[in-house]
Formats: C-alpha cells, structure tokens, sequence
C-alpha cells in the first residue's frame, strides 16, 4: 500500500525525489491515527528548513501535531488545495493530500531515512 | 423527542415580554437628537415572556452537570461545588463592595485576598502568590513572563523551553505566546520523564521546564527532585503545572520539590465552579525570587493595614483589571477553610482511592497502556475494543445513554485511544460502581453489538453529530435565509 520508491521517516512522513525536489506528505498510517483532518498549517515559499524541523501543523477531531521536514532545504510550493479540502491528506495521502515541495540541500539526508520494507517493518514493531 | 425550534422559528411580529404605558408628561424629541436610537433592531424575535422562559428552561434540561452525576473529565477535576461557597460568596459585604471603594472601607475583603494568597503559598510550600489570573492559561502564561522577566533582569534571556510528551497541552501555547521555542522531552517506559533526553536537551538555551506532576498519566514524577536539579544546575526555571494540584493537595508540596513558579486552578483543585459555570481562576505562586516580577497590585500587610502595593518597579505589570475574579477566590477560600488541613488531605487521599478503584475494576476490560501505579487520574486505551472496530469516540458516546459525561479523550498524546478518568474524591461508591459497571456493559456490547455503539447516543436530545463538519464548516451564529428549511440542517 505504500509506493516503492518514497522515502519514509519515524514521524510517518514520505518524501517523493524527482530530480533534486522533494515532495513531502504524511503516510496513510499517519492520517489514520490522526482521524479527520480539518486544518493545515503550512510554511511559507522560501522557508529555509533544517532537517526534521517542524513544517507545520496538521490539525484533525482528536489532536494537533506537528509535521517534521525528512530532508533539509527551501520550500519551493505548498498544496495550495489543502486550504479548502483538508480532507485530502485523509483521503490520498500519498499523492494529492502531499504539502510542501521542497529544493533539497543536503541529498545525504536522505540515507537517515527509510525505505518502503523498513518502513514497513517499522511499523509492525508499532503495531505489536 | 421534539427538536426545540429557534426563538427566530417561533417570532410573530407584535409579541413581546411587557408593554410601558403611554407617556402621560409632554416628551421633547429634540433632545435625543443625533443620538443613534432606533425603535426597532431587524430580525430580533418577538415572543412572549413566557415562551421565552419556557424555550430556555427546555435547553436546559437537555444539559448536563456536576449536580447531576459523574463527570470524569480528566485533569479537569469536575468535582462537586460545594453549596456553602456560594452563600458566602452571596454575603452582601462581600458581593457589594466596589472595586474602587477605598481601602480602609474594604479592609475586611482586602483580609480574604491577604490571607487567601497565604493559605495557597502555605499549602504549596511556596513563597508568594498573586490571585490576579482570571483562569489556568492565563496563569500559565503569567508564570513564564515572570521566568522571562527575571532572566531578562539578569541579562540572560534564553530561547527555549522543555516541555515533556506527558504535559497538559496548553503548555506549550502559553511558553510560545511568551515568545520561547518549544522543545519536547520524552517519557521512559513508565510513562515518567526520561531523564537522559532532559539531560541532553538541558542546554543554558533553555529558560526553562514545565511540568505537570502528576503528569496527565496520572503517574507522580517521582525524581522529580532529581529533574528539578538538573534544571536549576544549568540555570534554567522549573514551572509546574497545578492542574493536577487535587492527588498532592496536604500530602506533598511542589516547593519541597524546589518547584519554582505553579499555577492553580480554583476551579479544579478548590471546587469553584467550571467550564460554563465559572469565571475560573489561575492564581500563581511562585518561590522569593520571583516575587520581585509579580503582576501589579500586591496585597501587603503593615501595622495591621492591608493595603495594594502599586510602586513595584520590576513588576511585570498589570494582567488583569482590579483584583482578580475576586468571588472565586472567596468560594475558594470557603472551601480551604470548611475542610481545615486535615480535610484538605482526604481530599487527596480519596480522589486517588477512587481513581485507583475504577483502574483496578476496569483493568480487564480495559486496555492500560502504562502499568506504573497512578495517583488521581487512570489512562485507559482502546486498544482491546479497536480489534472489534469500536473506538474511544464509541466508548464516550455509549457512556451518554448511561447518563455519565464522557471521559477525557485522546489526550495524552503518548497513549493511542485513550480514555482518561478523573473520578475525584466527590463520588461515593455506589455512584464509582455505578460507572463501572456502565464500562463493563460498553465493553461486552463492544463483542455482541458493536453497531449500537457506533451508532451512539441513543437517548439524548441530539444524536451522533458530525464532529469533521463542525470543525471544517462551524456555523457560529444564525443568519437569515431566505429558505427556512437550511438554517435547521
């Protein structure tokens, strides 16, 4: 269920590398525990970020929690219609509910990342 | 049951509570000239005085209250409000005096306040304490500017505070509106502050901890001496959260555990009312050298005189007007002295009787996440009932049609599911079993009949209402439309 070739985080975020962007999201076992999203709040365009700073919030019916950045860099774009639908991070996680893009500054942050099988594995150890 | 309609549903032009006679005296309309009067404002309803009595008493009694049964909102402490509060808080004396009556005429409830903030200093082993916060945040956010002055003061103002993943989640909103950095420390396997990740994070960065002991587990720091030293060693404050103040109330006291600034809530811990029923209070105490920064006025006492003392040039100033919510503190002060410190005590004592009463009964029905024993308040999850497909949000509902308030939910964070139950020391046994066993049969319904659960409540007024909606699309207030049926949807 979860794309092959994104990378994951502890925090349940993915990242999508195309070229030296990234598109960052929450994962489908994020949206679930958080239950119905009703608020995002995201950086501005332009916003240096450290790696696994925080991008914002995702507020849903139960908590509010924050989102950490997996990769550092500037961010290039916002999911604009996460404004008016929320609910998107609920529903497609993994692609349309996706919230920043990023210009990625430092490519070796992505070795403190996991792939799709040891994500996978990582969650299995939560579940138990 | 019938929906009660809206006083704009049931208006007909012409209605109204009472009628003034005709003027009977020759009447100079021109001078009201230029003054913003009209004679009528659109669209208010027109009703009778006793539809309009009727309307608002059949609202009320779809509410729920303390008078009325459980409430085991956890950290909320919801205990019963005792009666003999509000009859003092009524005395005429008291209740009529003006705030800006001169202090000799108001000596005796200058007295209450002077001797109020010395119970609460004494009763938290602290030095000081201003009664000006109108509620718990305010005093939250008081407490980290008197941290923030003092550093200032000192020519070390810092950048961060720690706040551990167990803490009451204003915490981190009160440090940030006082302009610090937030930095999350996290809990050990007993639920209790890892010691090693404050250690790394105790930077001289970090102006200060808060803490909330017991935390919202329930669970007692108890190195909390051991945490308080680490802190202080690397020059930073300790703020405790008191919120929690009901499970210690006459056992311990967070100045003994080198606490440096608290908030109180007085309408948790010393049974004025809450919520609705408030105003609420967030009286703070704080050790001597903060005291130097406590908001403006400070009531002091000299040669028998009490009197409010404004020339204080470091103080951060005024937070609020006058003195306070001065008729909660005087409830509060009822309270203090009708249990005398002996009561005070068994206050503690009971609450967590209680509370462990219900985890013991419940433990087999309900998952514990957190075996480490707990003082006032018990974490349930949903973990056993999620497997059938019921979750914490089915539990809470289910408990309506038991006439019980719902418990605490998802909260702390560190506990997925959960349920946390705050009995207080206000419940008698009969009514602790009566709870328990509404838990039980909401457990067995979770096997045989999850549907009537997911479908809860069934007997209340509203049923399940569409909690996502409110919160993306609220409807605050009521507009006209022109189609009467979309305002009732």
């Amino acid at each position: 269920m979860f794309p092959k070739d994104y990378y994951y985080s502890k925090d349940h975020e993915w990242i999508k590398i195309d070229g030296d962007i990234g598109t960052i999201g929450i994962t489908d076992f994020a949206q679930n525990q958080l239950g119905d999203v009703v608020y995002v709040e995201m950086p501005d365009k332009g916003t240096q970020l450290e790696f696994h700073q925080s991008i914002g919030v995702i507020e849903s019916v139960k908590a509010v929690s924050d989102v950490y950045s997996p990769v550092s860099g500037e961010v290039i774009e916002f999911n604009e219609k996460l404004n008016e639908s929320p609910e998107l991070i609920n529903q497609k996680p993994h692609d349309e509910g996706w919230i920043i893009r990023i210009k990625i500054k430092d490519e070796s942050d992505l070795q403190k990342l996991m792939s799709v099988d040891e994500y996978e594995k990582f969650l299995e150890g939560i579940e138990e | 049951m019938i929906r009660e309609p809206l006083l704009f549903d049931i208006s007909e032009k012409g209605k109204r509570g009472f009628r003034l006679p005709e003027l009977d005296v020759p009447g100079d309309p021109s001078l009201l000239k230029g003054l913003p009067l009209r004679t009528e404002i659109e669209d208010f309803p027109q009703v009778s005085e006793v539809e309009v009595v009727r309307h608002f008493t059949r609202l009320s009694k779809t509410n729920y209250c303390v008078d009325e049964g459980l409430y085991p909102l956890g950290s909320c402490t919801m205990k019963y409000n005792p009666k003999i509060n509000e009859v003092i808080a009524s005395m005429k004396p008291i209740s009529y005096i003006h705030p800006y009556a001169p202090e000799e005429l108001s000596q005796g409830n200058l007295e209450i306040l002077y001797v109020f903030e010395r119970y609460l200093s004494e009763i938290t082993g602290m030095d000081a304490a201003s009664l000006q916060p109108s509620a718990g945040a305010q005093g939250e956010l008081l407490g980290m500017m008197l941290i923030r002055a003092c550093l200032e003061d000192h020519g070390d103002p810092r950048k961060t505070v720690l706040i551990p993943d167990s803490a009451h989640g204003t915490n981190p909103s009160s440090a940030h509106i006082c302009g610090y950095g937030i930095k999350e420390i996290h809990s050990d396997g007993s639920g209790r502050i890892d010691i090693e990740d404050l250690k790394k994070n105790m930077t001289k960065e970090v102006a200060a901890l808060m803490v909330t002991n017991p935390n919202t587990l329930g669970v007692f720091e108890s190195d909390i001496k051991k945490i308080t030293g680490i802190v202080h060693s690397n020059g930073g404050f300790v703020y405790m959260d008191g919120a929690n103040m009901n499970a210690l109330l006459g056992v311990c006291r967070p100045g003994d555990m080198d606490v440096d600034v608290l908030h109180l809530n007085l309408h948790k811990t010393f049974s004025t009312p809450h919520g609705g029923g408030g105003p609420g209070a967030g009286p703070v105490a704080v050790k001597s050298g903060l005291e130097p920064y406590l908001p403006l006025p400070v009531i002091k006492k000299d040669n028998g005189k009490i009197f409010c003392e404004y020339d204080r040039p470091k103080s951060v100033g005024k937070v609020r007007s006058f003195y306070g919510n001065f008729l909660v503190a005087v409830k509060a002060l009822a309270y203090i002295l009708s249990l005398g410190p002996k009561g005070l005590r068994e206050v503690a004592e009971f609450a967590v009787l209680n509370s462990n009463y219900i985890r013991k009964s419940l433990d087999e029905h309900y998952h514990l996440q957190y075996e480490t024993p707990s003082l006032h308040e018990c974490v349930f999850s949903d973990k056993f009932q999620k497997e059938l497909g019921v979750s914490n949000l089915d539990i809470a509902k289910r408990l309506i049609d038991y006439n019980v308030h719902p418990p605490t939910m998802s909260f702390p964070l560190i506990v997925h599911g959960a349920l946390m139950i705050e009995p207080t020391e206000t419940e008698s046994k009969r009514d602790l079993d009566n709870f328990i066993q509404a838990m039980k049969e909401i457990a067995r319904e979770a096997k045989e009949n999850p549907t009537l659960l997911k479908e809860a409540p069934h007997q209340t007024y509203v049923r399940r209402l569409d909690e996502t909606k409110a919160a993306r699309n609220p409807v605050l207030k009521w507009e006209k439309k022109s189609d009467k049926n979309d305002r009732q949807t």
